[in-house]
């Protein structure tokens, strides 16, 4: 099929920022999304241009790396599924695709489609765990945990980080990635013991990296290719609440 | 250098009193020492992130580093169907001891007794640790743990967390690892990939690293120097891996003196979706676990197989009598959970014979029918409804297979377009995981002082085959369990040394080296993209040193490599700048180091007369097409030093010494 794709590049010789038009002619209902795009980076670099610049790596929806907004969806139309594990056959021949970063103040570009969501990291840093050392566990069956509770937690715990949440929302909060990584933890008995100190300092990070405030339009779990479900978010503001009364939430 | 192998294998105790023994005696670093001493671990994935996180948390200065955006992207995350632990939960059997001989014997008697045994023995305080981390694995009704089986063996150990099992292992070591980056025992560096290791008076001191965002060349000094950067699938271009999975780091090493011991033992898994065209960047790994519900066939004859190819039969359209279920059939005892060499080649040989499916011919199916038929039935009876009609069944049936692998399967339909509920899985064996490695004592330390090597970046436990479930296991019991301890051996003899100053001649020179290698690419005035040469890299790499291979072939594969190689450093055109973020320059030093590796695989192929596990001869089969081992003349590990492109590799020997198992022909028949 013939696609004509209109393509944000940003930084070198684009500096500001603006989208350019490339044509591709034979592009295949087999390839996924980002092989169609090795293919025009080929084209490129055979004219000696520079390449556009998208980050990617697992290539099969877990790792989280790749990151692009296909013509008004993070990750592109098709529900539950990453930029990589879309398919051309989803496309027409002769359509016009545009294709740009994943835009939030807490998301710098790097260059072209590429962003920095290193604000992620910060924000389980600051809670995100369990505080447990290498070697100070008990026997791995010694809490029974409910099948159902296992389930649950393993729902949330899906989340591969890739901020497609963010770019979804058109405040660019971070609040379904955020209550994703409290509801896996805090579901879990294991997790409940620091659960206020947890919610109250990932939330505290969340808003010092600039991520806006959640108004409940649930853009975000329409657009997670996990299906993250914004009941995860319920769930954190009961515990951020509860967090407030509670001794073991400030520090 | 002048380079010894020795395993430092405890002798003190039996094989099962080593470990206990040795970590009970070995030599400490004292906490107040612990904060002085620097420690460089380069690599994110289970190995890197737990090792960082643990060191981090015994008081180490630690300085972690990924050419990741995040440490959470390695490529561990993608582990599919489990992890292997010796916990007897089920009661059938299990055991440390069978765990340890599961492990000898599916890495067909290559790998080193002590090792393995210790790996088995701490398998156990992996799940409990992950556990407490918040790991979800699966459980059952009442609460406890649950376990399936995986190829090569009989019990059912691996436990998992849905067909994430990698993703969740990996979330809870970085969690872990980001608990001690805010505590502050761990610096973090994003971005950043090691292109070089520095050595000062024999001991590994410290890291050349590039800063993907700008460019700049960055030294890093520390007492010592810990690699966990992952296996080199990728030298074969198309393969499981993630694309930007290389063997860069640890290469370097290996120009710098470490030796690489095994190269060419690696791994084909059965069970990837096929290739589909000539564009393709990357193949889809569908799990093992599969296996435990899936039936693998072909059609019996090439005429329904041809009909299959071109499109006028399909899959429900061959008769039950009309197919060969050629893992059942030839090998009763294991069935369709044979390890995955044995898998893979059989695989390969039904292709061969005409029967492949798919379009390619290089396909065969695997078939869920049976078992959707099985639960099915069995649901139904739990439900009291005895007489359901084929319908429910199914219907049933198939719930209960959405509820075990539905993300597979899933996974499965967005690449293909077709249902594996209603037609088979189409299947066949991909490059998946690297058994060879850096060459490591039983501190997993290398032949270079003070240069430790950890997970799958290193040769240590699989021998010639790795068994499913079992890279997790490896992964974490180095980072979590064995590292921690052994790396105090090496450290408490520098407890008095100060700082390493980076700015000494050693740095100075290594750095050099790395400003000479970026520019003679990015200046190269070529016409050709990387891509291509890896492509073309692959395709040799595949042809003729993958599923079987032959000394011919092996002899001109070699020389191919290395006429593209030259017109790979005179044809080569790398966009972009240098001091910028530039992908495509990343790329470029990784193809680089790809040429050097895969012409030593080769040789690694060549020397080793005998098939054995990943590693197959065609002129070493017996007359059923099974692999032949020479345990007389092969049972060592073969450890490569690197001498550069104009003198030859340096062979040195590790004899392998079994004195716990017998050494059989390794039969699932």
């Amino acid at each position: 099929m013939k696609l004509t794709l209109k393509i944000w590049r940003e930084g070198g010789q684009y500096k500001k920022g603006q989208f350019q038009t490339y044509q591709l002619d034979n592009v295949s209902e087999h390839m996924s999304f980002l092989e169609m795009l090795d293919v025009l980076n080929e084209d490129l670099i055979a004219k000696k241009e520079e390449p556009v610049y998208f980050e990617h790596d697992c290539r099969e929806g877990i790792c989280g790396t790749c990151s692009m907004v296909i013509n008004g969806h993070p990750h592109g139309p098709n529900g539950g599924t990453t930029v990589c594990q879309l398919h051309m056959r989803f496309f027409k021949d002769g359509d016009t695709i545009t294709i740009e970063p994943f835009r939030a103040k807490a998301f710098p570009i790097i260059k072209d489609l590429v962003v920095d969501r290193s604000s992620f990291d910060r924000i389980i840093q600051a809670g995100g765990y369990i505080s447990v050392n290498t070697g100070q566990a008990q026997d791995g069956n010694a809490i029974p945990i409910e099948k159902e509770i296992a389930s649950r937690s393993m729902d949330a715990a899906a989340c591969i980080g890739c901020g497609a949440c963010v770019a979804a929302c058109p405040n660019a909060s971070a609040m379904l990635f955020v209550s994703a990584k409290v509801s896996h933890l805090t579901t879990l008995p294991q997790g409940k013991v620091e659960g206020a100190r947890r919610v109250h300092n990932m939330v505290k990070q969340m808003d010092e990296e600039g991520f806006g405030f959640c108004s409940n339009i649930g853009a975000c779990e329409a657009e997670c290719p996990k299906e993250i479900s914004v009941e995860t978010i319920g769930m954190m503001n009961s515990e951020y609440l509860s967090s407030i009364f509670s001794s073991n939430g400030k520090d | 250098m002048s380079v010894q192998l020795e395993s430092k294998t405890p002798t003190a105790g039996t094989l099962a009193e080593k470990w206990t023994k040795y970590r009970s005696t070995m030599n400490l670093v004292a906490p107040n020492n612990k904060r002085r001493i620097d420690v460089i671990v380069v690599g994110t994935g289970l190995a890197g992130a737990s090792a960082a996180a643990s060191l981090g948390e015994l008081g180490y200065n630690v300085k972690c580093f990924t050419f990741h955006d995040s440490p959470r992207r390695a490529h561990s995350i993608a582990a599919q169907g489990g992890i292997n632990a010796a916990k007897n939960y089920q009661n059938d059997g299990d055991s440390v001891y069978r765990l340890f001989y599961d492990t000898i014997k599916g890495g067909d008697y290559r790998s080193r007794e002590s090792n393995v045994h210790r790996l088995a023995e701490v398998s156990r305080n992996i799940i409990d640790q992950a556990v407490a981390q918040g790991v979800p694995f699966a459980r059952e009704y009442g609460g406890l743990l649950a376990n399936r089986s995986f190829g090569g063996v009989q019990v059912s150990r691996t436990f998992y967390a849905r067909g994430q099992t990698g993703q969740q292992l990996l979330l809870g070591a970085y969690q872990s690892l980001s608990r001690q980056i805010s505590l502050g025992n761990v610096q973090m560096y994003n971005r950043h990939e090691m292109l070089d290791l520095v050595i000062v008076e024999g001991k590994a001191r410290g890291i050349i690293a590039r800063n993907l965002l700008d460019g700049s060349i960055e030294r890093f000094s520390a007492h010592a120097v810990v690699i966990a950067t992952g296996g080199y699938g990728n030298v074969f271009y198309l393969s499981t891996n993630a694309m930007n999975c290389n063997t860069s780091a640890a290469w370097r090493t290996v120009r710098r003196g470490a030796l690489m011991a095994n190269p060419c033992f690696t791994q084909i898994h059965p069970t990837c979706i096929p290739v589909s065209g000539e564009y393709q960047s990357k193949l889809t790994l569908m799990s093992e676990s599969l296996r435990n519900d899936g039936r693998v066939w072909v059609p019996k004859n090439q005429e329904d197989a041809a009909a299959i190819r071109q499109g006028n039969k399909t899959a429900n359209d061959i008769a039950e009598e009309d197919r060969d279920y050629f893992l059942e059939r030839r090998y009763p005892a294991f069935g369709n959970l044979v390890p995955r060499d044995v898998a893979s080649r059989a695989a390969k040989s039904a292709c061969d014979e005409g029967l492949g499916v798919a379009p390619t011919g290089l396909a065969v199916y695997l078939d869920f029918a049976a078992a959707i038929e099985r639960y099915g039935k069995s649901k139904a009876h739990s439900m009291g409804e005895e007489h359901a009609d084929k319908a429910t069944i199914t219907k049933l049936g198939e719930e209960v297979v959405e509820e075990k692998y539905g993300n597979l399967f899933e996974m499965y339909e967005k690449i293909t377009g077709d249902n594996p509920y209603k037609t088979p899985m189409m299947i066949y064996p991909a490059v998946h995981y690297t058994m060879g490695g850096i060459w490591v004592d039983y501190n997993l330390e290398t032949n270079i002082p003070g240069l430790f090597a950890i997970g799958e970046c290193n040769f240590s436990d699989h021998g010639a085959n790795r068994l499913g479930a079992s890279a997790l296991m490896q992964g974490l019991a180095d980072g979590y369990f064995v590292l921690p301890y052994t790396i105090g051996e090496f450290l408490s003899g520098e407890i008095r040394t100060p700082q390493i100053d980076p700015n000494l001649p050693e740095f100075d020179q290594a750095e050099k080296d790395v400003r000479n290698r970026i520019d003679q690419l990015i200046n190269n005035d070529g016409n050709q993209s990387v891509e291509s040469f890896h492509r073309r890299l692959g395709k040799i790499m595949w042809e003729y040193c993958g599923m079987s291979r032959n000394a011919e072939g092996l002899k001109s594969a070699r020389q191919m490599i290395v006429e593209l190689r030259k017109e790979f450093y005179k044809d080569v055109f790398v966009p972009g700048s240098n001091e910028d973020y530039n992908p495509e320059l990343e790329k470029a030093l990784r193809v680089a180091d790809f040429f050097e590796l895969g012409e030593v695989m080769i040789l690694d192929a060549l020397n080793r007369q005998e098939s054995c596990g990943g590693h197959f001869r065609e002129e070493y089969q017996t007359s059923e097409g099974e692999a032949l081992r020479d345990d007389e003349n092969f049972a060592y590990v073969a450890a490569w030093e690197y001498k550069g492109w104009d003198d030859e590799p340096v062979l040195h020997k590790e004899e392998l010494v079994f004195e716990n198992v017998e050494l059989k022909t390794r039969s699932y028949k």
